[in-house]
């Protein structure tokens, strides 16, 4: 008697534990189709679809018509909101003077948004001159490599972008940044960077540092369009890129640029 | 001939399938929706870096109302400089047409940012003045017009 009954109760442990079994099933397996369905390229996140009918952006610094006012940096802090203090820069200015003996005194006080002085006597200057500095676009960069979780990114439009949403602070990237262009927000706490003013770009408005740019220092253009003023200013000039060894695809381009300059 | 499986293998097999299954689960929900729209990234956030308010309007929203100054400014050297590298960020300012919300620069110092002796500035960029010699002691727009500088005033 007492046997039959716990063989009933095995069978009713059987039944339910088989429903549940089921019905679990049911539901991974309808998660996971949905999953696939949903984006069949779960898989192939590698891939890079490349529109060639949106712009790809490349920047031209003209060394020899910088004149150090600091507008640039000026206006890129205020257009995008970067502290004032603690002192991060999107864009700055170097001021860089090779003296008569070889070495060279290179300054950039609050990044040259106070205008720049001439601190080494005329006499001893070879030769000085101003470096505007700021993200390189780069078209192989190193900083989205090494993002561990893709929170930044080459844009459609060449342009490199971050996700503020998305990046954890791990300053991988700052780090990774040949050109020392990357900060961690002070505010923020996330990583920031020049984003070529990407929320003017896509209202038809140019960059804010060059829409302040008293000597037209600055450009920006179209590397697809092959009648671009920019590509026009490329074919004319002798332009380097920073670092080229590195080969990071640098989109920026000097134009008049020293060795000295690093 | 049946082909024999060992029951371990199917076990083992069974067993990757369960994980495998629930990786997929687990990143189903843990990707957010346009993760690899685009590229390794969220498609979204093409979305999110277009959003932020713009602070300077452009040269052109100022000519709205200012054509006046813009018509004095274009005459002389101070043509290809846009109105916001002096007045600052205008943008609120074109929006509400209140003149608090504008800068209006003074000073000497401001003139000498950009037209300060300093040998790093290439000598055919910009026309120099020495701040310690040039006229001291008066501010550079009680004699020159910011706008037109070669308009000096008397
Ligand atoms: C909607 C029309 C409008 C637009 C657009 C506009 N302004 Fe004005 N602005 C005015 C008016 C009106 C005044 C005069 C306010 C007053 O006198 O109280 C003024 C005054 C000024 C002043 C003098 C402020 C002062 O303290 O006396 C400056 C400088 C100025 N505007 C710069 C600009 C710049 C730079 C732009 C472009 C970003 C611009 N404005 C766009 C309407 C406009
Ligand atoms: C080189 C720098 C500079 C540029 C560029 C410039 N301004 Fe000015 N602006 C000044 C200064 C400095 C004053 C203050 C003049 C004063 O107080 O007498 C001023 C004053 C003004 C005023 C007040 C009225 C007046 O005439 O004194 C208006 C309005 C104005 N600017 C509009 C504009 C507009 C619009 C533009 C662009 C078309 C522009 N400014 C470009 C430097 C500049
Ligand atoms: C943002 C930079 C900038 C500021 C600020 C600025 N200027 Fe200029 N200024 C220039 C540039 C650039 C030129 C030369 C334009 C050219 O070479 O075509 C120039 C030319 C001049 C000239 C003509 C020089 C010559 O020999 O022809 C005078 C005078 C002048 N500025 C006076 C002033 C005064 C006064 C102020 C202050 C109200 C001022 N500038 C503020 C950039 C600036
Ligand atoms: C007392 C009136 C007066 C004041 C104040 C004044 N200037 Fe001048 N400025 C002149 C006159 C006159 C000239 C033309 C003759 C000359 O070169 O001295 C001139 C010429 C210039 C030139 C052209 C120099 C060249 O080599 O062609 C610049 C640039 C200039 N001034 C900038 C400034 C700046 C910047 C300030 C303020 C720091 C200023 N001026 C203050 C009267 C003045």
């Amino acid at each position: 008697m007492s046997q039959s009954t716990s063989a009933m109760g095995n069978e009713k442990i059987k039944s339910s534990r088989r429903k549940f079994l089921k019905s679990a099933a049911t539901l991974a397996g309808a998660t996971i189709g949905y999953s696939w369905l949903k984006s069949s390229q779960v898989l192939l996140f590698a891939a890079e679809p490349k529109d060639e009918s949106l712009p790809w952006y490349g920047i031209v610094i003209d060394i020899e018509k910088c004149i150090g006012c600091g507008s640039c940096a000026k206006a890129c802090k205020k257009e995008n909101d970067v502290p004032i203090e603690p002192f991060f820069f999107r864009t700055w200015i170097e001021q860089y003077t090779v003296k008569n003996d070889g070495s060279v005194n290179i300054v950039s006080p609050n990044g040259g948004i106070d205008g720049f002085e001439q601190t080494v006597p005329d006499e001893d200057i070879f030769k000085s001159f101003f470096v505007p500095k700021m993200c390189n676009h780069c078209s192989k960069s190193p900083c989205i490599q090494v993002c561990p979780v893709g929170a930044t990114y080459d844009s459609p439009e060449g342009v490199v972008l971050i996700d503020e949403k998305y990046c954890i602070g791990c300053r991988y990237c700052v780090q990774a940044c040949p050109y020392g262009c990357r900060f961690i927000h002070p505010v923020k706490k996330v990583a920031n960077k020049c984003t070529l003013c990407y929320h003017r770009l896509k209202k038809n408005l140019t960059p804010a540092c060059m829409e302040v740019c008293p000597t037209g220092a600055r450009m920006y253009g179209n590397l697809r369009d092959k009648n671009s003023e920019l590509v026009k200013f490329l074919k004319e000039h002798t332009t380097q890129v920073l670092r080229p060894n590195l080969n990071t695809g640098a989109k920026l381009y000097y134009n008049a640029l020293s060795s000295e300059v690093r | 001939m049946k082909l024999y499986i060992p029951p371990q293998l199917t076990r083992l097999a069974l067993a990757f399938a369960i994980f495998i299954s629930l990786f997929l689960v687990l990143r189903h929900f843990l990707v957010p929706d346009t993760f690899g729209q685009y590229g390794h990234y969220r498609g979204a956030s093409l979305i999110d870096n277009a959003q932020p308010e713009i602070h300077y309007a452009g040269q052109q929203a100022c000519f709205e109302c200012h054509q006046d100054i813009q018509d004095l400014k274009a005459q002389d050297v101070h043509s290809e400089i846009h109105c916001e590298t002096c007045h600052g960020p205008g943008q609120k300012h074109v929006l509400s047409g209140e003149s608090s919300d504008i800068l209006k620069p003074t000073g000497r110092e401001f003139c000498g940012l950009c037209h300060a002796m300093n040998a790093a500035k290439q000598k055919n960029a910009v026309f120099q003045v020495d701040l310690k010699k040039h006229n001291i002691g008066k501010n550079c727009i009680e004699c020159h017009n910011p706008h037109q500088p070669w308009e000096m005033k008397k």
